[in-house]
């Protein structure tokens, strides 16, 4: 027996991994973090002697989106027993303990791992009406959010709705709903894990670059980690290199939509997020929406419920498209690339949402002016 | 007498509160709660109808097919599209394997461990276990050494003293009353079940994209394209693939789900005497037999009143009302109950400030409000649809159910209880995965014909759409009848509506004084120990809460956005 050997590793031998596939994980790890090939090392090496960190999960105004798709962890399958093997002590979708006993338990973490602990927040907070909107245990989710992530090491907010809102807070936001960032400003080490839901091999790869660097990687502008939400999800897309020949699906079940065209005709909005979805995928890496014949709808992106609707109309990205699509391609390459370049996704996005969307292809967006957070 | 709070109800979807008065050992009263509200269809008015598959989507990532299901239903029956065949089978492919899964996630992850106590599974002998196991299986995870390597990975958990999501619970509860073996034989299968689940889930990924909010619907049709002949399309593998996974569901279906649904029952069978509930059931009907309005369904529609096994009526949409008397909205003076097609929502706030302990259950005191059919509370989900199909004489659920009741040597009376519930869920289970197979074949045979018709498109474009039309969209969701209202104006929503599976059963009272489902099945459970009510959530998570679903506003009929605030 190793009684006594500290750390993950010693936990994960003791559950039965192999140090060989403890390996392998870290050096997965390390090429789904972009980092150079020496960094598995060292995330073995950290890894071996991190404690078991302990993880609280709030739900506020959430769907259990995150929740379910953390339950599908697997690639690789270790991956799992890395969550497995953090102390998750309080997430109401899987604990045992209910009522009273289950709020013991997150005030039991608050009080005696003060500073050490992560809270991971699923779900938007409501701020209209003195926070009605959300209560567990007679509390608001704001004065839960403050008490719980004001004492953790960390937070890290999953899935669009704890990022920024989602869809509770789309146009009109009937109860003032908006991310953990806006909702408790000043939160050390908040990072966004954004998408609808998020992709729980981003928030493994997340919580392995914490334990073994002991701090977050670089993140953007809106707090996402840049490993996941740097590159354009266009740029990665299997379907790239029709765009460029200008070879696209006109309609459903069309040759071209058998023969995996593009979908920029049919709404995708690939060209304007930044995501890694084409290259991580989903449910061990089966597919991913664009790979399935579906478009990209840009959940990745805040705000993307206004932003980003009609998920059927094609991007305004050359004003008084629809004649010459095969120009479309170069135009949006360019413009993109500038709005990768000086680094103003939001605004970029924004811009280009708000314009004006050919008539003949699709219902313009609702007039919602002077409305939302 | 003792007033019980249970707020956080977990191992749930959502956010459910229970408030309950035990006296002499029973609940007396009971009241259903829901503290959470985000105004989803509030959201949606204004938008394209043919993205509103995708926000609707949003209202509940466990249930993440069933609302766009409904939602396409409903534009669809507006607009007059029709989905050609392949958009059907691969509906029904996905809607199958939905309710499957989720079935399987319910009875291990989410209500297991109000039967099965982890901690007496530390002291049980794996050969006992193993012998326990193969006497009603022959599953082949169940050699001693199997169960011993289980015991051991627990042991570690329990020794390493963080417990993690199973700390804190009420183990040593004197309701528990499984041996040792068993609960160890339970913890096993609960911790396969987590690997099956990921597994199976792959079915969505197959069709849909991904899993949850899997991204393949549209209004017309699905947008997976099918064409043997092509890599991007669905093909061959894509068959090959859904075939090995059916099977293998199966397999775990027929011999771990339902075997421990037995085990599990023999040992609580008094609880097919309590958590009877309301003992009126709803049914819309699911999966499709063939093309258009009006197709034969596999699973019946019906409506039973007062538990009457002899009469299956059918449902008449125009008998649906719902009523806001205990619910935080209110209603233009003078309407009591309101048809959906014509509802009427305002959240109006009136509970406690915050922080609370109690709340005011005379007056107002939750955001679900609460539906009735002809009047009268019902249950849906999994034991009506069960119980209407048994009804109605359907082949495959009479063998299922009949051998279900021959084990346990009870009759059918013993399905109107919480057992009942819980094993109704078991039996579904079993009749759609067997069904599956087949509809996986008639996805090959059309592909074999080159049938790639996936979406009506000649419907697609909102021009070919008159200027006003609405429609309803109905769907049997894991939890029950879903409805979905929309009225199309000017190819914008003008009006959205949605009356959820887990409204109807986790509703609050209505003007009469009804209580809803779950607050009539709480009323006399046993209660051995106030302060940690084990048996209240063996009831309330026989109905399998999903609150997300439940709450919602209806209505965005016209008026200014921000009169919904308005208090």
């Amino acid at each position: 027996m190793r009684e006594g050997r500290q750390g993950l590793l010693a936990e994960l031998e003791r559950r039965g991994v192999t140090r060989r596939e403890f390996i392998r994980f870290c050096g997965a790890m390390a090429a789904a973090l972009g980092l150079p090939g020496g960094a598995s090392a060292q995330i073995a090496g950290a890894l071996r002697t991190a404690p078991k960190p302990t993880l609280v999960w709030l739900e506020f105004q959430d769907c259990a989106g995150n929740t379910e798709s953390f339950l599908r962890a697997s690639r690789p399958t270790v991956a799992n027993l890395i969550l497995d093997t953090i102390s998750v002590d309080y997430h109401e979708t899987i604990m045992a303990a209910p009522g009273t006993q289950a709020e013991e338990a997150l005030a039991r973490v608050v009080a005696e791992s003060r500073g050490q602990y992560l809270a991971v927040v699923e779900g938007s907070i409501p701020l209209a009406d003195g926070g009605v909107y959300c209560c567990i245990a007679g509390r608001t989710a704001l004065d839960i959010a403050k008490r719980v992530c004001g004492g953790a090491a960390a937070t890290i907010a999953v899935g669009t709705c704890a990022t920024h809102g989602g869809i509770p807070g789309a146009a009109p936001n009937p109860t003032g709903a908006v991310g953990v960032g806006e909702a408790v400003p000043g939160l050390r080490n908040l990072i966004n894990l954004t998408a609808c839901p998020m992709n729980v091999e981003n928030l493994t790869a997340l919580i392995v670059y914490y334990l073994t660097f002991k701090q977050w990687p670089p993140l953007d502008a809106e707090r996402r980690p840049l490993f996941a939400h740097g590159k354009l999800l266009h740029d990665a897309c299997e379907r790239r290199a029709h765009f460029n020949a200008g070879e696209f699906a006109e309609a459903w079940g069309d040759e071209g939509h058998c023969n995996g065209y593009c979908l920029f005709k049919m709404g995708c909005k690939g060209p304007v997020t930044f995501y890694n979805c084409p290259t991580i995928r989903w449910n061990e890496g089966t597919s991913w929406p664009v790979q399935c014949g579906h478009g990209c709808i840009g959940c990745a992106e805040p705000r993307f419920w206004d932003r980003m609707t009609p998920f059927y109309g094609h991007l305004p990205l050359t004003p008084g498209i629809g004649a010459d699509i095969d120009r479309v391609g170069l135009a949006a390459t360019g413009l993109v690339a500038a709005g990768f370049a000086v680094h103003g996704v939001t605004s970029y996005v924004k811009r280009a949402a708000e314009r004006e969307l050919p008539a003949e292809k699709s219902v313009p967006p609702p007039d919602r002016k002077g409305n939302g957070p | 007498m003792t007033h019980v709070v249970v707020d956080p109800i977990t191992r749930i979807e959502g956010h459910l509160r229970i408030e309950a008065e035990v006296e002499g050992g029973r609940v007396r009263d009971a009241w259903s709660s829901a503290p959470m509200f985000r105004g989803i269809e509030l959201v949606l008015q204004g938008r394209d109808p043919r993205d509103a598959w995708a926000f609707t989507q949003r209202i509940c990532g466990v249930c993440t097919t069933v609302h766009a299901i409904a939602s396409i239903r409903a534009v669809e029956a507006a607009i007059g599209a029709v989905p050609p065949p392949n958009a059907r089978l691969l509906r029904n492919l996905v809607m199958a394997t939905h309710c499957v899964q989720d079935h399987v996630i319910h009875f291990y992850h989410l209500h297991a461990l109000d039967w099965v106590d982890l901690v007496s599974a530390l002291s049980a002998d794996p050969a006992r276990a193993a012998t326990l196991a193969q006497s009603i299986s022959d599953w082949p995870l169940s050699s001693p050494k199997y169960f011993a390597g289980v015991r051991a990975r627990l042991r570690a958990l329990a020794e390493s003293k963080q417990l993690g999501p199973f700390a804190n619970a009420y183990w040593g509860h004197p309701a528990y009353r499984l041996p040792p073996e068993a609960n160890l034989m339970a913890v096993a299968h609960y911790l396969e079940a987590l690997d099956w689940q990921r597994e199976f889930i792959r079915v969505h990924a197959i069709l849909g994209g991904k899993n949850p909010h899997l991204q393949s619907f549209l209004v017309g049709g699905m947008a997976t394209p099918v064409d043997p002949d092509r890599a991007a399309s669905l093909n061959a593998g894509s068959i090959a693939a859904m075939r090995k996974l059916v099977a293998s569901a199966r397999e775990f279906v027929s011999k771990v789900y339902l075997p421990d649904l037995l085990a599990v029952a023999a040992a609580y069978l008094d609880w097919a005497g309590h958590g009877a509930g309301v003992g009126n059931y709803l049914v819309y009907g699911e999966y499709p037999e063939a093309d258009g309005p009006n197709a034969p369904l596999y699973l019946p529609a019906g409506v039973i009143r007062g538990r009457d096994l002899s009469k299956v009526e059918r449902p008449d949409p125009a008998k649906i009302t719902e009523e806001v008397e205990h619910a935080w909205y209110a209603y233009p003076a003078g309407a009591r109950a309101l048809n959906p097609s014509e509802g009427v929502t305002r959240p109006v706030y009136s509970g406690p400030r915050p922080p609370y302990e109690r709340l005011d259950t005379s007056a107002k005191y939750s955001w679900l409000k609460s539906p009735r059919y002809d009047g009268l509370p019902m249950e849906v989900g999994p034991l009506a649809r069960v119980l209407v199909a048994y009804a109605s004489r359907h082949e495959a659920v009479r063998k299922a159910v009949d051998g279900v009741l021959q084990r346990l040597k009870v009759g059918p009376e013993a399905l109107f209880s919480t057992l009942g519930r819980t094993a109704a869920r078991a039996v579904e289970t079993l009749v759609l995965v067997d069904k599956m197979g087949e509809w996986v074949e008639a996805l090959a045979d059309a592909m074999a014909r080159r049938d790639r018709r996936i979406c009506d498109t000649a419907r697609w474009d909102p021009a070919s759409w008159p200027a006003r039309a609405s429609g309803a969209g109905f769907h049997e969701a894991p939890r029950g009848a879903l409805g979905h209202w929309v009225r199309i104006e000017d190819r914008r929503i003008a009006n959205y509506q949605c009356v959820v599976p887990t409204t109807w059963n986790a509703g609050p009272r209505d003007a009469a004084g009804h209580r809803g489902p779950y607050e009539e099945a709480l009323v006399a459970t046993p209660i051995a120990d106030p302060a940690r009510p084990l048996e209240l959530l063996r009831t309330v998570h026989s109905f399998d809460p999903c609150l997300a679903c439940g709450v919602h506003v209806v209505d965005a009929r016209g008026r200014a956005l921000g009169e919904a605030l308005e208090t």
